[in-house]
This record gives structure tokens, C-alpha cells and sequence, in this order.
């Protein structure tokens, strides 16, 4: 360290503040890293999550067999489901699949037990609203006839996709991606 | 103007009105444009230009919203804070309380009577000039010190007692550190001082003579001082001081305060390009006089500019000194230093009546050699972290 003398110290001011001005200099010419979400990203937010991002939950009512494995799950009740059996034809029919995302915490035990992947996180995470009763969303619209497992593999071109979707983001729950068996067990 | 008002009686336009009344409305009416044209203007601008500059230092984007790059910015801070309640509290002196923004305002309003912009347009180019803009500029104190008092708070009151403390001192190396050109020159006025020196770098003052290259240093440093600029902003300290003298304004009052601290960055910028950096002056590249008028407010306004500029970068280097830092500073290094110098510079004038040829030479070699070693540092210093960089002010 220089030894403080008058000099000394003028000429130490000098330099510092010379040699200050100099890095910040070089931050002015460099680019900046702000990313302006939302609007002016390269690609949406959205896109650039992991499948299993627990954003806002979802319903594929195609592929909702009724069995109320999710609302059981939910530790907080915000699934609420309702469904009677059609007197006629005898099959499953869903009158009602409500949740209330203004309660959910996103901890994702309702999409584990789910059979078929219907009920699933989506990466869509902008929620805000200007109420709470707008939060709730109301899957059925008129009351649908529940989807019964087929024993074979499944044919119908616009229910495949939608399954395929479902059993691969169940299966990853089991076996998350980029995991090794081993640190699977571990874990579990 | 005098001469432009006297030349329209002349040719009979205010025939039956009395000289003094023609010579008060034009004065009211150049106040207007000015104030309206150019200083409103350039303070806001200068607000926006600082937050985008202070934040490509912080690679950072800054306001880029509001109109093309955010220029509008500043228009709308300025309309929002019109439009907020003015508040006088309760326990203030109300009095005391509405008149110090004006007051400071008049500080700095009245500096650009002096301002020369170009050969021609300058609203009153006094024999005193630059003794005539160190006074007025004082009465920001006076306003300063009357908010701090008025708005009976002790926060408000420390940031005036401390800006008055420092703008006091810093008075001292300021008009000292001016004194080596008054001594060249043998003249107070602008116009003259400008005259007097060229186009070219080497012919500008501050490359006169070794002591003025360290008074030019030391007024801007005494400048940036009276502005209560970074690094001496104490008077409004936020750390400390919430906003100091500032902190029971809203409205319109709290705006007239920022208004003179960016448009006082315009007035440092223009003071030491004015007297150091040879103001308008720019080469004989033609002779109409308009065109000529246009290049020369061109050129003293990039100069000044840049130095608004440089002050904002220091503001994004420099952290805040202390108080005893900022008395030490200016009594026991700026002060004695100024004395040497304006001392050094009478010596030199004695043994040199005319200057030295070699001595400028000498100066401006160093100058640029300072300017090279700088930009060397800046490419060294970039060299080492490999960022991206981006040279286009847009974002």
C-alpha cells in the first residue's frame, strides 16, 4: 500500500478514479442482459420451460376416466368433481370438474395418481386476474360422458395424442427426466 | 438582442411605444423562448439520456417504453408530477416553503443570460460574464437553505445546511480555478474569452498551459460540487438524508428542483467548454452567417453535452464521499492546489508574456497521450471479461 502522503494521495485519487472510469467504460459497450418479458423475448417465456413445469393446472376432459383419484389427492380440496351414471346407456357421465387455481398450491399430488395424464400442469404461469370467482375454472361445459380404457391399444386419431401426451408426463413422475434409476431409488 | 431590438425601432415596428417597454417585452419574450425552448428541453431530455445511459453502465436496458426508445419519458415524469397534489405541511412555513423552488429556479434560469451559444446568439454578453454566472449561481444556496428551513424538518434541514456548507466552499477552487484564463484573457466576458482562443485542440485553453489543464480538472470537479452531483450529492443523501432538502416537496415544486439539477449538468458542461475547450469556435468553412451561427450553437452544444455526459458515467463510477471527505477534499487539496496554480500561471505569464508555441504542443501531446492510455485501459479491461458488446444506443 502507498504510504499516505499529500502527494500520494492526490496521485492514488487520480489513478482510482482514472482507472474506475475505465471499467465502467468498458460495462457501457457491453450488452445489456435484461430480458424484457413479456413482450419483446426472443421466444415466449412459456416455451423455454421443462414439460414438467408445474404452472397452471389443466384438464383433458377426452381422457378424464371420473375416477376422483385427483380430488382425493388435493391437500387443499380445490378440485371439486361431480358425475352420476346415465340411467340409459349406463356409462360414467362428468357434470361437473372444477378448480380453484386462487387455491391451488401447485404441488402437483393430483397429477401423479391421475391413470391417464388428463389432469396436468401446464407451463402457462400468468394468472393474474381482476377477481377471485374468475380463478375458478370450469372444465365441463355440458355434462360429458367419461373416457373408459380400451383393452388394447388406443385407435381413435383424436384421443391418441392426448393420451400419448398424458401417459408420458405420468411416466416421467416415476422416472424423472435426465435421472438415473439408481438416484431414483435413493430419493425415493 | 439589444442590437436586434434596437434595429426593429429602427425600422419603425413599435413606433409610439417607449424604449424602455419595447426593451421589457422582448426581454420577457427571449426569457420565454428560452426557457420554454431550450431549458425545459434540454433538463428533461437530459433525464431520460441519464437513466439510459446509467443503465447500459449496469447493463441494463433503461426506459424504453414510452415512444420510440422511451424518448417520451421524461414528458410523462413531467406531466405526472404536475399532476400530483402540491402539499404544504402542516407545520412548515408556508411562505418560506412555496417561494425556494423559485428561488432556486431563478439560480439557474438566470446563468443562461450569459450562455453563449454561438457569435450571435447570446441574450447579453456582459463585460462580467463569468463573474456575473458565479454569482448567480449562488442564489441556488439561498434556495436551498430556504427549503431546508421552511419545511421544518430535520432530515430537510441538514440537506440544507450541508448543501449550503458545500456550495459555500467549493466556491473557492471554483472561482480560483477560473482566474488562470481571466489572467490570459485580461477579460470577465464569454464572448471575448472564446474569441480568444481556435478551432483546433491545441489552441483551447486547457491545453494552455500546464495549470490550466489541472484548473480545468479542479473546476469541473468544483462544478460537479455545486450541483450537488454524484459523487457530492450529500444534501440529498437517501441513505441518510431520505431526498435532504427535497423530502417534503411533491408536485410541481418537486420538479422545479429536478429541473435545476439536470439543467445545472447543461450550465457545468457549458462554464468549462466555454472558458477550457474554445466554446463555439469552429473552423472558417463558410460565410454565411447563418449557416455559420447554426455550425458554431452545433459545436458548443456537442461540447457542452459531452460534458453532461461524463458526469453522468461519474455519477455510475464514483460512490458518495463523507462529509469530513468532501470538507477535506476541498480545503485541504482542491483549495491550496488552485492557489498554486492561478500562482504558477502569473509566474508562467511573467516569463512567457505571450505563451509558448511548444508548451501548448507539449500539453495537447499529453492530453491525447492521457486519452490514449485511457482507451488502452478500457480495451484491456474488456479483453479480460470477453462480454458481448453492442455499440448501438438502441435497445
Amino acid at each position: 500500500m502507498r504510504k499516505r502522503t499529500y502527494v500520494g494521495n492526490i496521485v492514488s485519487t487520480a489513478a482510482t478514479i482514472f482507472d474506475g472510469l475505465a471499467v465502467t467504460f468498458s460495462h457501457f459497450v457491453r450488452k445489456p442482459f435484461t430480458v424484457q418479458y413479456p413482450d419483446r423475448t426472443e421466444v415466449r417465456v412459456q416455451d423455454t420451460l421443462p414439460f414438467r413445469y408445474r404452472g397452471i393446472l389443466e384438464v383433458d376432459l377426452e381422457i378424464c376416466t371420473g375416477c376422483l383419484a385427483c380430488e382425493r389427492a388435493c391437500p387443499i380440496d380445490c378440485i371439486v368433481i361431480d358425475s352420476k351414471k346415465d340411467p340409459q346407456t349406463k356409462a360414467m357421465v362428468l357434470t361437473r370438474f372444477d378448480i380453484d387455481l386462487a387455491k391451488c398450491m401447485y404441488c402437483g399430488l393430483c397429477s401423479e395418481p391421475c391413470p391417464t395424464g388428463s389432469i396436468h400442469h401446464t407451463p402457462e404461469f400468468e394468472g393474474a386476474d381482476y377477481s377471485l370467482e374468475s380463478l375458478v375454472r370450469r372444465f365441463v361445459k355440458e355434462p360429458v360422458i367419461a373416457y373408459k380404457p380400451k383393452k388394447g391399444p388406443e385407435d381413435d386419431p383424436q384421443i391418441k395424442p392426448l393420451l400419448d401426451r398424458g401417459l408420458r408426463y405420468v411416466e416421467e413422475f416415476a422416472q424423472p427426466e435426465g435421472a438415473t434409476p439408481a438416484a431414483a431409488d435413493e430419493s425415493a | 438582442m439589444q442590437s436586434f431590438l434596437d434595429s426593429l425601432i429602427a425600422q419603425g415596428y413599435f413606433a409610439g411605444v417607449p424604449t424602455e417597454v419595447v426593451y421589457a417585452g422582448g426581454m420577457v419574450v427571449f426569457g420565454l423562448i428560452v426557457v420554454l425552448g431550450f431549458i425545459l428541453n434540454v433538463a428533461g431530455v437530459t433525464t431520460f439520456v441519464e437513466r439510459r445511459v446509467w443503465a447500459r453502465i449496469h447493463s441494463r436496458v433503461g426506459p424504453n417504453r414510452v415512444g420510440p426508445q422511451g424518448i417520451l419519458q421524461w414528458l410523462v415524469d413531467g406531466i405526472k408530477l404536475l399532476m400530483k397534489e402540491d402539499i404544504v405541511p402542516a407545520e412548515a412555513d408556508p411562505r418560506l416553503f412555496r417561494l425556494a423552488p423559485y428561488v432556486v429556479v431563478m439560480g439557474f434560469v438566470t446563468t443562461f443570460v450569459v450562455i453563449p451559444f454561438s457569435s450571435a446568439l447570446v441574450i447579453a454578453d456582459m463585460n462580467v460574464g463569468v463573474l456575473y454566472l458565479t454569482a448567480v449561481t449562488a442564489l441556488v444556496v439561498v434556495g436551498i437553505l430556504m427549503a431546508g428551513w421552511a419545511s421544518n424538518n430535520k432530515w430537510s434541514l441538514i440537506g440544507g445546511i450541508r448543501s449550503a456548507a458545500q456550495i459555500v466552499s467549493y466556491e473557492i477552487p471554483a472561482g480560483l480555478s477560473i482566474f488562470p484564463i481571466v489572467l490570459i484573457t485580461g477579460t470577465l466576458s464569454f464572448q471575448s474569452i472564446i474569441q480568444q482562443q481556435g478551432w483546433a485542440p491545441h489552441t483551447w485553453f486547457v491545453f494552455h498551459s500546464p495549470f490550466t489543464f489541472v484548473a480545468f480538472f479542479i473546476l469541473f470537479t468544483s462544478a460537479l460540487a455545486e450541483g450537488n452531483r454524484t459523487p457530492f450529492d450529500l444534501p440529498e443523501a437517501e441513505s441518510e438524508l431520505v431526498a435532504g432538502f427535497v423530502t417534503e416537496y411533491s408536485g410541481a415544486r418537486y420538479l422545479f428542483f429536478f429541473l435545476v439539477e439536470w439543467g445545472n449538468l447543461y450550465v457545468i458542461g457549458a462554464l468549462v467548454s466555454a472558458l477550457f475547450l474554445g466554446g463555439w469556435q469552429v473552423p472558417p468553412v463558410t460565410d454565411n452567417l447563418v449557416v455559420l451561427n447554426v455550425l458554431q450553437f452545433v459545436t458548443f452544444f456537442v461540447k457542452s453535452y459531452f460534458w453532461v455526459l461524463v458526469s453522468m458515467w461519474i455519477r455510475a463510477t464514483l460512490p458518495r464521499v463523507r462529509v469530513d471527505q468532501l470538507m477535506t477534499t476541498c480545503w485541504k487539496y482542491l483549495v491550496p492546489i488552485s492557489f498554486i496554480n492561478l500562482i504558477g500561471q502569473a509566474a508562467l505569464m511573467v516569463a512567457l508574456p505571450h505563451g509558448s508555441r511548444l508548451l501548448q504542443a507539449a500539453m495537447t501531446l499529453l492530453g491525447a497521450a492521457i486519452l490514449a492510455y485511457f482507451f488502452y485501459r478500457v480495451v484491456f479491461h474488456l479483453r479480460r471479461a470477453r462480454p458481448e458488446l453492442t455499440f448501438s444506443p438502441l435497445s
